[in-house]
């Protein structure tokens, strides 16, 4: 394990941390560290000025969308998860299918030095099938939950994909060459008569057109008996947690057939179970640390230093409920659906129903930020409880330099809140504003009485139209958001 | 709170109740097995709304209210009392679970009629009872159960009303027990 003390934003800790990180040899063409203003010169791109600022200063436009057309949505096409790599040249989707889509951004073309390179279809693969636990009488699904990439160590890229049940560890490699002039072998393989081998050659590589490969390197399985619900790799990248709804396991990338069990939240007796975990993350620097969050609303941060069973808590977050907004459904929409660490690990965000917050690992009794994603649903509750969509679990990102979180909602709208200029804009991911380079208008949601042109009213948004996922590119201002089964990439307007 | 208020929370709380009990029942049947987490929040909503139930149906015994109208309590009716008798078949059916009981997907259904399995693991057979032995020997004891202590309310109005009464309440008193044996 390396790197145990934290990045405080000084820069005398950040320049003697990025010049120990730098002299190792790290093939990277990206600053390991993310270091927003690195005047080392290590050869990356790390630094990227202005970098999702203000948002009086970024319009985003539309830039590309993958996925079907037509509305007819096959179930397996479901987009469930995305996520991209470390320098963010890569994006992966998993999808209800069990199937991994890997999009690799194209180089920065000379002739539009403004525009940012596209993302095109790098890899696809079956990560995982359907398969039936016979014990139990219950089909597993194959839906991808989640996927995190492992930092690159080579030239290959490495990702996590898990299901509810097994965790994969996937190899992407490049083949671009292949060896010719084999002396037993013709080149369609095979066997020459040795009769006819006058003389010995060497093989050379030759040019072959690109191949990609997906291989599964390792398979972590039968470590959970409730439903996966997050991975998390360790920044010492030799370790990564797994969460279900009652513990979360510690597993080594290299040892697949054992797990350590640092947090079991099971009560003795199932009749008194009160609250789940729903989220679980490493923190970015610190190796030791991690937090969970609760169908309670609480987030419980752990050092794994303290003992080898992690039940009790360093520190708990929780903020004291309203008592006036106390309804049937309080513990649904308190219910956290995902926890993210900011990239610098001073704060982390959670999304429960109705908002985003915004906690510093200092302060465990309030958010130090709250912002409100959809306050106009908590009149309409009961009819959400009704068509399911209160269940819905969405998740939520920061910006490449925590300036900016963003997260999704019902009719295809996302939102984006800006923390330092205290703005926040909804925009809407459709077909309808899919020419390219448009600039995309911000919406509004009308909820006093009268309704003013271009707004939309809350009895109108389409609830089946919601997006879960949304991804934002590590250094630039390129966002992934899934509507249902349609990846769509927004870039900043560039001029 | 008076008896009209009342009123109206009482039946909110029984419609949430019929819902929570239809999504609880659909999601035995779903693919990829119970949700424990859905399943803990569904059973939070039931019992806040049992509560409200409860208490609504003390403040209008208080005060003396007259029986509420024809449609609300048919469509309540209706929906109550149809999951419990396709839970009871259902559970027959299901295999009794394990000592470890990890089994979510019958969690569930045993819960709210019966929780046998929770009582007394030990007088657990593991044998996989016959549909049609099953059936006659649980039908009795598939009827809920009170909680030592509860008492059940006594049925103050209309018949059809009692009725409705009755079935949520012995579905609702089993509440704590919808997440057993996992």
């Amino acid at each position: 394990m390396c790197l145990n003390f934290s990045l405080n934003g000084s820069n005398h800790l950040l320049l003697s941390l990025t010049s120990m990180v730098h002299n190792a040899s790290f093939k990277t063409d990206v600053c390991p560290v993310g270091a927003r203003n690195c005047s080392r010169s290590c050869g990356s791109s790390g630094a990227v000025t202005g970098a999702g600022g203000g948002n009086s200063d970024v319009q985003w436009c539309f830039s590309q969308v993958k996925g079907a057309i037509d509305d007819d949505v096959a179930e397996a096409d479901i987009i469930s998860t995305v996520e991209f790599n470390h320098s963010g040249e890569l994006l992966a989707t998993g999808d209800k299918g069990g199937r991994v889509v890997i999009f690799q951004q194209e180089p920065e073309s000379k002739n539009q030095p403004q525009c940012r390179g596209e993302y095109n279809v790098y890899s696809t693969f079956q990560s995982h099938e359907p398969e039936f636990d016979y014990l139990k009488s219950l089909e597993i699904e194959e839906k991808i939950n989640k996927i995190r990439w492992l930092p690159q160590k080579n030239a290959a890229q490495f990702l996590l994909s898990t299901n509810d049940k097994t965790i994969k560890l996937w190899k992407i490699s490049e083949r671009d060459k292949r060896p010719e002039g084999y002396n037993l072998k013709e080149e369609d393989g095979r066997y020459r008569d040795l009769n006819t081998v006058t003389t010995l050659r060497v093989p050379v590589f030759k040019p072959m057109d690109l191949m990609v490969e997906a291989s599964p390197r390792r398979v972590f399985s039968n470590a959970h008996t409730y439903h996966i619900n997050s991975i998390s790799v360790n920044s010492d990248c030799e370790t990564y947690l797994s969460a279900d709804d009652l513990r979360i396991n510690l597993w080594n990338l290299e040892i697949n057939d054992r797990s350590f069990n640092i947090v079991d939240i099971k009560p003795a007796n199932m009749e008194e179970l009160t609250e789940v975990i729903t989220a679980a993350e490493f923190h970015p620097n610190q190796c030791n640390t991690f937090v969970y969050s609760s169908s309670k609303g609480t987030i419980r941060l752990c050092d794994m230093r303290a003992s080898a069973l992690c039940d009790k808590h360093a520190k708990q977050f929780e903020e004291p409920e309203d008592p006036n907004n106390r309804s049937f459904f309080s513990e649904i929409i308190s219910s956290i659906s995902d926890v993210k660490f900011s990239h610098s690990g001073r704060y982390m965000m959670t999304r429960d129903y109705l908002s985003v917050k915004i906690w510093d690992l200092n302060m465990e009794s309030r958010p130090v930020e709250t912002y409100q994603v959809h306050e106009y649903l908590r009149s309409k509750l009961c009819s959400l409880y009704e068509n399911d969509c209160i269940f819905d679990k969405f998740e939520c990102c920061w910006n490449g330099n925590d300036s900016v979180v963003m997260t999704g909602s019902y009719n295809n709208f996302f939102r984006m809140f800006d923390r330092g200029y205290r703005q926040d804009v909804t925009l809407e991911a459709s077909r309808e504003n899919s020419k390219p380079r448009s600039v995309l208008k911000p919406r509004k949601v009308s909820t006093g009485g009268k309704r003013k042109k271009d707004e939309i009213s809350v009895d109108s948004l389409d609830f089946n139209k919601k997006i879960l996922h949304t991804a934002w590119h590590p250094l630039d201002n390129i966002i992934a958001v899934a509507t249902t089964n349609n990846l769509y990439i927004f870039q900043e307007k560039l001029n | 709170m008076n008896a009209t208020t009342a009123m109206e929370v009482n039946a909110e709380a029984r419609r949430i109740l019929a819902v929570s009990i239809s999504k609880l029942y659909a999601s035995r049947t779903q693919r990829g097995g119970l949700r424990l987490h859905r399943s803990l929040l569904l059973s939070m909503v039931m019992r806040s709304a049992r509560d409200i139930y409860h208490s609504s149906r003390e403040i209008e015994g208080q005060s003396d209210a007259q029986p509420t109208s024809e449609p609300m309590e048919t469509s309540s009716d209706q929906t109550v009392p149809e999951p419990q008798p396709e839970l009871q078949p259902a559970v027959n059916a299901a295999e009794p679970p394990s000592e470890e009981s990890d089994s979510e997907d019958e969690g569930c259904d045993s819960d709210i009629a019966e929780d046998k399995e929770n009582m007394s693991p030990t007088k657990q057979s593991r044998k996989r009872r016959g549909k049609a032995a099953a059936a006659p020997d649980f039908l009795p004891s598939k009827r809920a159960r009170l909680e030592p202590g509860e008492e059940r309310y006594a049925a103050q109005l209309g018949s059809c009303r009692a009725g409705a009464a009755e079935s949520l309440t012995a579905l609702s008193l089993n509440l704590n027990r919808v997440i057993p044996a996992f």
